[in-house]
């Protein structure tokens, strides 16, 4: 919040002077942002199961549709799995489809997940992130969209309303483009940004239409043109269809800083592509963290700073395609990067830090690496705690060996 | 009334199919595809279906056909009308095609959804009652005493009632039919394809792999099925129970063949001992009682 308060300065609350845009700002939830966007990128079928904390998303868009303001069949189905079933029939017949859900609802989903993916169908997706039970638990952390990681959906994580709304329009705009055709979900943490109100602006929908044609599939279920879709194939085939989706990846990878770089020009705002960073420049130590730990590790850099500290961070923005090119500069100019995961692989350690070693792998020289795993259940991670894991780092950087390759932060004693 | 002359010449199920040899299943798709025409969209969860279109590059089918997961048939046919209704295309049916599996066990949830919410679309369910593509295994929709191979001594509990669970979602339209009666189905689907709502209709496509009978008895064995009793043609018309076809004049239980003749040709029922049979003769009677009320209460 504190970084975004920043961002939308009073100079974009005026009639959009010098983008020619008459901007609305309002102020709302994230949940009720990301129905705007839905109705804002024109999605015409939304097919959506109600799960906490994702509920008020689809209670916005039937009430949008309802009242008229907003034109699409929205399909009460009965369960998560049918949600992405009915996404993936009206994607496969020329509509542009958007669902939301959270935790159990996406790991109900995990099959169609890969069947939307590998159906190159460019569904979108808000995941309100949150933890898996049991023990029952309706609080943020990544644990459910994490375990999605191999299913060939591409990931954006957000750190306020504003990116929110900006990346659901993003997303239509990668997914639909013919080198890509991939289905993306766009995860932010249930209550911290789902229940939390901020100021957003909405851009004009004239802009949006422009910057977003209609959805125009290279392939449909179409009566004048009769394709069976999904049959079975022999080992012969199967392969090359995997490898198309990971040159589509790729292709997105590239895509990604250039729509943002795009959207940014248009209206003003723009999320350092695949990575968001703070004081990275001259940095001895970077912290790297996804979503709105994002926000709290500046406030930690700043106070960090004030005591003369060389520190910055980097918030991840996407997940999939991994950003490895960019973890590689990160680790160009720092001596350290300290990895905060608000998840853990069971038996392993956080997923983002296996991601970035792996990334790091067979330069030459590297900086030293250690993780954390916090804020899991919805566990408060505030910039004190991030200070914390910055000054443990530097304790070991000054050392020059890591003594805990990971630790998990604010455990009962 | 229709007559097989009648019939469109024109054919949407093609050669190069992969169906086994006496399949009831592949007689259906032809003769639905006949009576819907080309401007269907084909909706096919994991089924026998999803082989006897055969395989990538090539299509049994020439309208086009979504595969789709197993339970997800009923939940995507969903999104395929909701699209056709946003593009404003008014003119197209959209047919789910379903096993038994896929229809009364996995695919029920789906099913029940998309019927509550009255999805303008037909639901077929082919019926080989049992879990024919992976081999054989038990369904819900597998009868009283079949031999499988997940029920080896053969099933302990008698076979779901699909058609009635629908009706009692008040759609539109329940029919059931079989691949022995062209006529019958082929009316079924036409009347089917007249209405709006959910029509759901069940076919009965003898199987002779997992049944166990010579392939070139297909017809006979589901004509016996409905000579039987074991299977009645019916339809429910807004409500409206109405015995069809050959199964109008099976009320009067001397009408219908003893099972025995029925069970006999089939492998699948090859030790059942006497008490089962008199059990399936049971089941079978309080079923056309039941049947019978349901005429009466019109």
């Amino acid at each position: 919040m504190r970084s975004l308060r920043k961002r939308v300065s009073p100079r974009r609350h005026n009639n959009g002077e010098g983008t020619g845009l008459m901007a609305q700002v309002i102020i709302d939830t994230g949940n009720h942002v990301a129905g705007f966007a839905c109705r804002a990128a024109r999605a015409q079928v939304v097919a959506a199961y109600p799960i906490t904390p994702q509920s008020p998303v689809v209670e916005q868009i039937a009430d949008l549709v309802e009242r008229g303001k907003m034109d699409a069949t929205y399909i009460r189905v009965e369960s998560e799995h049918s949600a992405m079933a009915a996404c993936i029939g009206a994607a496969a017949s020329g509509a542009r489809t958007f669902t939301a859900t959270s935790a159990h609802g996406l790991a109900l989903m995990h099959e169609m997940l890969h069947w939307a993916s590998a159906s190159r169908l460019p569904i979108v997706m808000p995941v309100v992130n949150r933890a898996m039970g049991p023990p029952w638990n309706v609080w943020a952390d990544f644990s459910d969209s994490l375990s999605q990681r191999d299913t060939g959906w591409i990931q954006f994580y957000c750190a306020s309303n504003q990116e929110i709304f900006d990346t659901i329009i993003q997303a239509y705009k990668l997914c639909e483009d013919k080198r890509v055709f991939l289905p993306a979900m766009i995860c932010f943490e249930g209550y911290l940004l789902s229940h939390t109100s901020m100021p957003v602006k909405i851009p004009n929908q004239k802009d949006i239409d422009d910057f977003l044609p209609p959805y125009n599939p290279p392939w449909l279920l179409d009566v004048e043109n009769p394709i069976t879709h999904g049959n079975l194939i022999y080992p012969d085939w199967y392969m090359e269809f995997r490898y198309f989706m990971q040159e589509a990846m790729e292709n997105a990878k590239k895509l990604i800083p250039e729509i943002d770089r795009e959207y940014g020009r248009k209206f003003g705002f723009e999320y350092g592509g695949h990575m968001e960073r703070y004081h990275c420049e001259d940095a001895d130590i970077i912290l790297l963290t996804m979503g709105t730990m994002g926000s709290e590790a500046k406030v930690a850099v700043d106070r960090l700073r004030e005591k003369g500290l060389k520190v910055g961070t980097a918030r991840l923005r996407v997940f999939r395609p991994f950003p490895k090119e960019e973890i590689r500069n990160l680790a160009r100019n720092s001596r350290m990067l300290t990895i905060v995961d608000r998840q853990n692989s069971y038996g392993m350690e956080g997923p983002l830090f296996t991601e970035v070693k792996a990334s790091l792998y067979g330069r030459e020289e590297n900086p030293l690496t250690v993780g954390f795993i916090a804020g899991l259940g919805g566990r408060d991670v505030t910039f004190m705690d991030l200070e914390t894991m910055i000054n443990q780092s530097l304790k070991w950087l000054k050392a020059g060996r890591v003594e805990k390759e990971v630790q998990w932060i604010g455990l009962r004693k | 009334m229709v007559t097989l002359k009648e019939l469109s010449k024109e054919e949407y199920f093609l050669p190069g199919n992969a169906t086994c040899a006496g399949c009831g299943a592949s007689v259906a798709i032809r003769l639905a595809f006949k009576a819907l025409g080309p401007r269907t969209v084909f909706v096919v969860p994991a089924c026998c279906t999803s082989v006897i279109q055969s395989a990538f590059p090539h299509t049994a089918f020439a309208v086009p056909c979504l595969n789709i997961a197993f339970e997800a048939a009923a939940a995507a046919a969903s999104g395929v009308v909701a699209a056709y209704e946003q593009r404003g295309v008014k003119d197209v049916t959209v047919l789910a095609w379903a096993g038994d599996g896929g229809t009364a066990d996995i695919g029920i949830q789906a099913l029940s959804g998309a019927a509550e919410r009255g999805t303008n679309f037909i639901y077929v369910m082919y019926d080989n009652e049992s879990y024919m593509n992976t081999g054989i295994q038990r369904s819900g929709s597998t009868p009283y005493g079949a031999w499988t191979t997940t029920t080896p001594t053969g099933k302990r509990e008698h076979k779901k009632d699909v058609p009635l669970i629908m009706a009692a979602h008040g759609i539109p339209y329940v029919a059931t039919t079989c691949s022995s009666y062209p006529l019958d189905l082929v009316l079924k689907l036409r009347k089917a394809k007249e209405m709006k709502g959910t029509r759901y209709i069940q076919i009965l496509a003898p199987c002779s792999p997992g049944w166990r009978f010579p392939t070139e008895k297909t017809i006979e064995i589901g004509r016996l099925a409905v000579q039987t009793g074991m299977w009645a043609l019916f339809e429910i018309e807004c409500g409206k129970f109405k015995l069809t076809s050959s199964s109008v004049a099976l009320v009067d239980k001397t009408k219908r063949k003893p099972v025995e003749e029925y069970l006999q040709m089939q492998g699948r029922f090859a030790n059942l001992t006497n008490a089962d049979i008199v059990e399936i003769q049971k089941w079978i009677d309080e079923k056309w009682e039941n049947y019978k009320k349901l005429q009466l209460d019109v």
